[in-house]
């Protein structure tokens, strides 16, 4: 294993002490429990947007956490999500008085973690809504798993949600941007190379150097189909046909597009991705009104891509403009 | 004699010994089917209750499971944390205020273990989890007790038939964690869960081989 830690124990530790000196003006680090909140939080009268999940996704979730997006992020150790104190301390930390949303990536742990802390919380008096983002399109929605996964339609919902709750919008209807988001976004990924998660010391699987995974999701985990390596363009089209498909979206919709880098491609090669996926939506007659592009919900060194389209609307468009000021994500201030 | 307080902890420090040694096992298991973090995730979580140890060295059995519950779901994370810490926040209910433990004691407290962490996963029998392992365990035991067999015997069946009911995880396909993503591609694998379940079983029947 090569990489740049000093002890796999120390890495998320380590981590947050890096963030806390690097952002103070953005955001404050809590220890024990472990949570990152907005510097000037909390706010008062405002609805509180909370994340959390395993570490090595980086920027998303700790990286979001800021002015017009997230008021706090719980970090798990690598791959593993938070455990239930931590939420709980976050919810109370950042509560404002008009109730938290939990926005959760529909995994079997953070699920469970994120139920127990919702119930604390309420047992404490706080208002607190979930919703579980659930966009990957590889993995079949069926009684017999456990569900599809959360991936680059989480970013999105947090960046919408973040901005709903700046403009004093009410829990209920912050809640209702997030399963918008979740109800008209769609997400596929494929990878490269594996990743190494650090106690392990070895990377998760192996992928010889003339295949690739197709389906892959966040956390290293194999996915459904193994496959010679092909072209950018065609596995452009093998990523964007099933999300195009899945909704359907129909000819004339407006869409945001997110080509997401998993931790090790380089921008140079998700400029190629979205130029074709661009040009499938097109074909397919839809509008891209939007796009994001770059490494925001990774899978630590893991080299591949994945991509995430939107429907959008009105409301929702307005939202994604709005001023936003985290490590991860900033414009409009 | 019955499982005393005092054998109660020794199997919690053996686990904490036990989840040390395997830790590398466990998740290389869970690297075939899973995220590669359960080794590491339950090594953490009972290096963490042995520092709690000295805190609850002279309680009793009940206040020891509720400690080791609540520690290992703040520590722990992922399915696991939950899992195991509902495991033995359920045990301690049903050993509340106990010193030492008859085997009838032992059967309530672990069948109420695996009601509990049915219920929090929502796993059925074949789903390729640690219910697979934990649920024949559990009948073993009250098929022994009704027997009229003593403790020590009774653990070892009990163990064993964890062990079946963890090698039973290797062809099926999995329909519960993220082992399920994988469809027909976690057939072949056998299940981490059930296996640190089945390995904290057979801790319990070798730490408690002289009771009766």
């Amino acid at each position: 294993m090569k990489k740049l830690i000093n002890k796999p124990e120390n890495v998320v530790r380590e981590e947050l002490e890096g963030i806390a000196l690097a952002h103070p003006d953005l955001v404050k680090v809590h220890y024990g429990p472990d949570f990152i909140m907005r510097a000037d939080g909390p706010i008062n009268g405002k609805v509180g947007v909370i994340s959390g999940g395993g570490s090595g996704h980086e920027p998303m979730h700790g990286g979001f956490v800021g002015m017009g997006m997230l008021d706090a992020a719980c970090p798990g150790a690598v791959f593993t999500s938070p455990t239930p104190d931590q939420m709980l301390e976050a919810t109370k930390a950042v509560n404002g008085g008009k109730g938290v949303l939990h926005i959760v990536k529909n995994y079997t742990g953070d699920i469970m973690n994120f139920d127990m802390a919702a119930d604390l919380a309420r047992a404490e008096g706080i208002e607190v809504e979930s919703v579980v983002t659930d966009d990957d399109v590889a993995v079949k929605d069926s009684l017999y798993t456990a569900g599809r996964r959360g991936v680059g339609v989480t970013v999105l919902a947090e960046k919408l949600c973040g901005a709903a709750a700046e403009q004093g919008r009410s829990l209920k209807e912050v809640a209702e941007i997030c399963r918008k988001a979740k109800n008209l976004g769609r997400s596929m990924g494929m990878a490269l190379t594996s990743c190494t998660v650090p106690h392990a010391g070895k990377p998760t699987f192996d992928l010889p150097e003339d295949q690739m995974e197709i389906g892959i999701g966040i956390h290293g985990e194999p996915g459904r189909t193994r496959m010679p390596l092909k072209s950018a363009d065609e596995i452009t089209e093998m990523l964007m046909e099933p999300i195009i498909s899945d909704i359907p979206y129909k000819a004339g919709d407006e869409v945001l597009l997110f080509v997401n880098g998993l931790g090790g491609t380089p921008l140079i090669e998700l400029y190629i991705i979205y130029r074709k996926a661009y040009e499938i939506a097109n074909k397919h007659g839809l509008k891209v009104v939007r796009n994001l592009i770059g490494p925001y919900i990774t899978s630590l060194e893991m080299a591949g891509t994945s991509i995430t389209m939107l429907k959008m609307d009105d409301d929702m468009l307005k939202l994604w403009d709005a001023p936003v000021k985290t490590p991860g994500l900033r414009w409009g201030v | 004699m019955p499982v005393h307080r005092d054998d109660v902890l020794a199997w919690i420090k053996a686990i904490a010994g036990m989840l040390s040694e395997n830790s590398a096992y466990l998740t290389d298991l869970d690297s075939a089917i899973g995220d590669a973090d359960h080794g590491a995730n339950m090594d953490r979580g009972f290096k963490a209750v042995l520092n709690k140890m000295p805190e609850i060295s002279d309680k009793d059995i009940g206040t020891i499971f509720k400690t080791v519950g609540m520690t290992l779901l703040s520590t722990v994370g992922g399915a696991g944390g939950p899992l195991y810490g509902t495991w033995f926040l359920q045990a301690g209910m049903k050993t509340a205020g106990k010193m030492e433990l008859s085997l009838a004691d032992w059967a309530e407290a672990l069948e109420a273990a695996l009601s509990g962490i049915v219920m929090r996963g929502k796993a059925e029998l074949q789903d390729k989890t640690m219910v697979d392992a934990l649920t024949p365990a559990v009948n073993e035991l009250k098929q022994a007790l009704q027997e009229g067999q003593p403790i020590n015997a009774a653990l070892e069946r009990s163990a064993g038939a964890a062990q079946k009911g963890m090698e039973s995880t290797i062809p099926l396909v999995a329909r519960k964690g993220r082992a399920s993503y994988l469809g027909e591609r976690s057939a072949g694998h056998q299940d981490p869960g059930a296996t640190s379940s089945y390995l904290i079983l057979k801790v319990a029947a070798e730490t408690w081989k002289n009771c009766t």
